[in-house]
């Protein structure tokens, strides 16, 4: 935490309310870079799930929430075992990394609707946590389990947004308002492109876990492709001189066509030439883990694109220009 | 604009939802298949006799057509307690001749029924392989599991009609004993631990069944006279059926081809 009097050094030239809400909710140096270690933790996690998932060992630990009967030894990590229980150890570190933060956020935080999104990572963390020992239970049921793999990456999302959240540029920028009077507003282009990829996720998920054909994840690929495009290209077109807006935008272009070559490659080595495989092969391992991930990126910079633009270019309606424009440092 | 958008959202939305509906049928067309199953599974009874002296036979050898698919490779370094062939055993086929082959009477018996056998069937683990790769046994037989190797596999049998389970067995744990209630033919058995690592049990309420060694030989013996389906069963080429009529004490060939483009 920063003393007072660097901070009131920090405010001169804003107005004393300005100042008041500066002072309220400082930067915490530690409490950010705790939720972003939380973050990163989270994407390392995805990846070990991935990796269980892409080698067939999502029941090389027969048993849960213990393994192999024990609840702290660690097994011979040889075969399934050295993905599922390594997925599982990084689990629970995830876990106890997001209790602290959630009571760290609960100490230090002024803002009641992050101390309650704080308390919903890990309402969520514990809701996964559950699921993933159903799916072992239950045999890798493709509901289960594609729920499990669905919520994975909102847990992610949560996690990349306290970040944002947290983060210094968040907490003492004045953001730069431009409302948005085009129809559709670029604010509803984000939340339908977080939409149509959610709805991406989930098909991935059910066609990874057997549910059903790999066809309309593919078809929804065309969607995605369309969506996210079109918002991209608004945001970038209008509002590139916003650099809160024009770095995730071009972020989730570059991610997007990332992402369109692994789900190429994933589809030829799994699919295309893979389907006689006597075991899971590494360019099929290394291609989907990767579109996994890519895809989780993808998502997380979505929801930051949306509430960047909810930020910085909100929507215009009539009845509320004349009262945001007296105070535009709102969001 | 704004109308694209929720035509947009909709029709995802739809999309979605059509989809997990056919899933939740399909896993509903599951459920009533297996309640179909324990039904016909109810207990039979006392065993129809069959006179030996009538007894018949019915042999032959099952042929490839074509040019066999190489065996593909198997990389068993991610556990150094896996030594031995590292080759799929998929199709397997030695001068023509179908190996894993699991034939058996499909129909022709009528309503008979059998005595389960007493003895076990066993399935064993070794060079981190399954032996048999392809398993006859009849509903209610025991098969005992055995793991001859210096490392922890898992058994999991993925069945469609037969209670799934999942177990692990350490080097030189006791065999485990299991049996299958009700009929189903290819059943998947598979290692999570070692992912190369499958095979098949076929669960049949007759005792008149056998599986094709490497020259594609099968031989099943005591069936008594009447008309009778065979069926041919190969994990990767399919079903194949035969008509075939024995008399008492006949001794019948029934040979039988899958071709190549069947997989």
């Amino acid at each position: 935490m920063q003393p007072a009097s660097s901070v009131a050094k920090q405010s001169e030239g804003m107005s004393e309310e300005h100042v008041l809400k500066f002072i309220a909710r400082p930067y915490n140096q530690g409490h950010h870079r705790f939720a972003v270690t939380l973050a990163s933790w989270t994407f390392l996690l995805l990846i070990a799930g991935a990796l269980v998932t892409s080698n067939d060992a999502g029941l090389s630990v027969p048993d849960w929430p213990t393994s192999f009967g024990s609840w702290y030894k660690i097994p011979k990590l040889v075969g399934g075992v050295r993905f599922e229980h390594i997925h599982r150890m990084i689990a629970q570190v995830a876990g106890l990394l997001t209790l602290i933060l959630a009571i760290w956020t609960w100490r230090v935080e002024k803002r009641r609707w992050l101390r309650i999104l704080a308390l919903a990572a890990v309402g969520t963390v514990i809701a996964q946590g559950i699921l993933g020992g159903l799916t072992v239970l239950f045999y890798l049921p493709p509901a289960i389990s594609s729920a499990h793999a669905a919520l994975a990456q909102t847990f992610f999302c949560i996690a990349v947004v306290i970040a944002l959240f947290t983060g210094r540029q968040w907490i003492e920028e004045q953001p730069r308002i431009e409302f948005d009077t085009r129809r559709p507003a670029l604010f509803t282009l984000t939340l339908l492109s977080i939409f149509v990829l959610y709805v991406q996720l989930v098909l991935g998920a059910i066609f990874r876990h057997h549910g059903m054909s790999w066809w309309p994840h593919v078809v929804n690929a065309v969607v995605v492709s369309f969506v996210l495009t079109w918002t991209a290209i608004r945001a970038l077109s209008l509002y590139a001189h916003i650099e809160a807006v024009r770095r995730p935008a071009m972020l989730m272009l570059s991610l997007l066509i990332a992402q369109l070559c692994l789900g190429f490659a994933a589809f030829l080595t799994r699919v295309a030439w893979g389907k006689d495989a006597a075991q899971p092969e590494l360019p099929m391992v290394v291609s989907t883990v990767a579109h996994v991930a890519v895809g989780a990126l993808l998502l997380a910079t979505a929801v930051v694109l949306a509430i960047q633009v909810w930020r910085h270019v909100p929507v215009a309606f009539e009845e509320r220009i004349p009262q945001a424009h007296q105070d535009p440092s709102a969001a | 604009m704004k109308k694209t958008c929720l035509a947009m959202m909709t029709v995802s939305l739809l999309f979605a939802i059509s989809l997990l509906t056919a899933c939740n049928k399909k896993e509903n067309t599951e459920q009533s298949t297996n309640t179909t199953s324990e039904q016909q599974a109810a207990p039979a009874g006392a065993a129809t006799p069959i006179d030996p002296a009538t007894a018949a036979k019915v042999s032959g050898t099952v042929k490839f057509d074509g040019t066999a698919p190489k065996p593909a490779k198997i990389d068993m370094s991610q556990d150094p307690g896996c030594k031995g062939p590292n080759e799929a055993e998929a199709v397997v086929v030695e001068g023509g001749n179908l190996a894993n082959v699991f034939v058996y009477v499909k129909d022709g018996l009528g309503s008979r029924t059998f005595d389960v056998p007493n003895d076990a069937v066993v399935l064993d683990q070794s060079g981190c392989k399954y032996h048999p790769h392809v398993l006859g046994v009849m509903a209610g037989q025991t098969v005992e599991i055995k793991n001859d190797d210096p490392t922890t596999h898992n058994i999991h049998p993925t069945p469609k009609d037969n209670r799934e389970w999942n177990e692990s067995q350490p080097p030189q744990a006791a065999p485990l004993q299991k049996n299958f209630a009700r009929e189903e033919i290819m059943l998947p058995v598979k290692c999570n631990q070692h992912p190369w690592m499958k095979m098949y049990i076929n669960v049949v309420k007759n005792p008149f069944f056998a599986v094709t060694d490497k020259s594609g030989k099968y031989e099943i013996k005591g069936l008594p006279p009447g008309d009778y389906t065979i069926a041919f069963v190969h994990e990767k080429l399919g079903e194949q059926d035969q008509k075939v009529t024995v008399a008492a004490k006949d001794t019948k060939t029934v040979d039988q081809t899958f071709k190549a483009g069947g997989m």
